[in-house]
């Protein structure tokens, strides 16, 4: 099948960036987007042009390296699929296609597709964590838990950061991913001691990278990959609201 | 230890602060509109009960200047918060998509910010015409409410600019009735979808009651 792509070809981050059209007349319809990408990276580098930059590691769905916008909507036109997982039989014969990296003032371009995502690591680093004592193993089981609370626990540690939520949000905010990574703790009893603690912070550290406000607008959750759901975020407020309200600063209790 | 006032500064500055806000201010507002809409669909029942709520309205005196107070207050806080948040929001989003496509994302809820100025000009215009008396030629300032309602909307381009701005409203409130449930935490999968229908039907009822009003008195049914 034949493809056109427009991709966004930038040199690094302080250059500005445009598209740039590419030809594929000989596509397998088998074949993943990525693949699709790696003949076009091999035609290019055998012309002794530079090869399209962009982020993948397991190509199987779950690191969450992978991701660019395609034709405006992040991983492309299959819903709950990350782009590796995309492939070239969803698309029409001679169907033009635009590439874009994931646009946030929060995920500077590195080049070309390739955005830098640090911003979600500082996030996890301010509070996504549970803290446990060293020694030997606790028993398994030895806490109990609702089945419905470990179920819903892992569809929220499902999340696999990879910012499609933030690259589909007209805003650019990071709610989702946020919500995903307090609600798998917030769920558990595990999570419970520093829940409060937890969301104050990783609330505060997403705004400090400069992503935007949830505006309830419900795009992030329809390309999430993993299809994480608002109602994480809506746990996310409520626990922040609760915290803010609530919370008791170091030393005063008096007990 | 932090005061309350501090703790209050706080929330404020946090952006799921400014959404609880808004959707507090804006309950407020819906509720307030919802209700506004039912004492004037009064005008249904004649001119003799549409006359005496205005004037129990008027006799509330001091009480009712303090209702004003609290919803200026409550428009204010929901515009302030809403374009700061706004501002914060196209700064998150320096660079446009070159292709922009939308998967799920309604309308209305991409327009608040479009949809909410309009509808504070018109807020502006509304007290002016109808209750100031402004721009309004056969204005009774005798509390004729009635004979005001029906030669001010006798008007063809008022009423035009009232239907308009009543479909604006409810575009702003399909979006904004449930949403304001989330921004405050409030979402539960087996009741969300019914508060996401139940928005809509408020905001398609609030648009055909209120136009009701002006199409009667251009159709001649009131006079
Ligand atoms: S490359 Fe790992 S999720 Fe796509």
């Amino acid at each position: 099948m034949r493809i056109v792509l427009h991709i966004w070809r930038q040199k690094n981050g302080r250059s500005s960036g445009k598209m740039v059209r590419y030809e594929l007349p000989d596509i397998n319809s088998h074949m993943s987007f990525l693949e699709m990408l790696d003949v076009l990276n091999e035609r290019l580098i055998e012309k002794g042009e530079d090869p399209v930059a962009f982020d993948h590691d397991c190509r199987e769905g779950i690191c969450g390296m992978c991701g660019f916008v395609i034709n405006g909507t992040a991983h492309g036109p299959v819903r709950g699929t990350t782009v590796c997982q995309l492939h070239m039989r969803h698309f029409q014969d001679g169907e033009e296609l635009y590439l874009e990296p994931w646009r946030a003032k929060a995920f500077p371009v590195i080049k070309d597709l390739m955005v830098d995502r640090g911003a979600f690591d500082r996030i996890i680093a301010a509070g996504g964590y549970v803290s446990v004592s060293t020694g030997s193993a606790p028993d398994g089981n030895a806490i109990p838990i609702p089945k419905d609370n470990a179920e819903l626990s892992m569809d929220a540690a499902a999340c696999i950061a990879c910012g499609a939520c933030v690259a589909a949000c007209p805003n650019a905010s990071a709610a989702l991913f946020t919500a995903a990574k307090i609600s798998h703790l917030a769920l558990l009893p595990q999570g419970e001691p520093e829940r409060h603690q937890r969301s104050l912070r990783m609330v505060a550290q997403a705004n400090t990278e400069g992503f935007g406000a949830c505006s309830n607008v419900g795009e992030c959750e329809a390309v999430c990959p993993k299809k994480i759901t608002l109602e994480n975020i809506a746990r996310m407020f409520r626990d922040y609201i609760g915290a803010s309200w609530t919370r008791r600063p170091a030393g005063a209790s008096r007990g | 230890m932090a005061s309350t006032f501090q703790r209050t500064l706080r929330f404020y500055e946090a952006t799921i602060g400014k959404k609880a806000l808004i959707a507090v201010t804006g309950a407020i507002l819906v509720l307030y509109v919802v209700g506004h809409m039912i004492g004037n669909l009064q005008i249904y029942l004649g001119r003799e009960a549409l006359n005496a709520y205005a004037h129990k309205l008027h006799d509330l005196g001091p009480l009712l200047w303090l209702v004003r107070g609290f919803l200026l207050l409550a428009v204010v806080v929901h515009i302030v918060a809403s374009i700061q948040l706004w501002l914060m929001n196209r700064a998150a989003r320096p660079s446009r998509y070159v292709r922009q496509s939308w998967v799920k994302a309604t309308f209305a809820s991409r327009t608040m910010i479009v949809t909410g100025p309009i509808l504070a000009a018109f807020i502006v215009y509304h007290v002016l015409h109808l209750t100031v008396g402004r721009f309004h030629p056969g204005f009774n300032h005798e509390l004729d409410v009635y004979h005001n309602v029906v030669a001010g909307f006798r008007n063809v381009p008022t009423s035009v600019a009232y239907i308009v701005a009543m479909a604006l409203l409810g575009y702003h409130v399909s979006h904004g009735a449930w949403s304001m449930f989330q921004s405050a935490g409030l979402h539960h999968p087996r009741y969300m979808p019914i508060v996401q229908k139940a928005a809509v039907a408020l905001a398609i009822a609030l648009f055909v009651g209120n136009i009701s009003i002006p199409i009667s008195i251009l159709a001649g049914f009131i006079r």
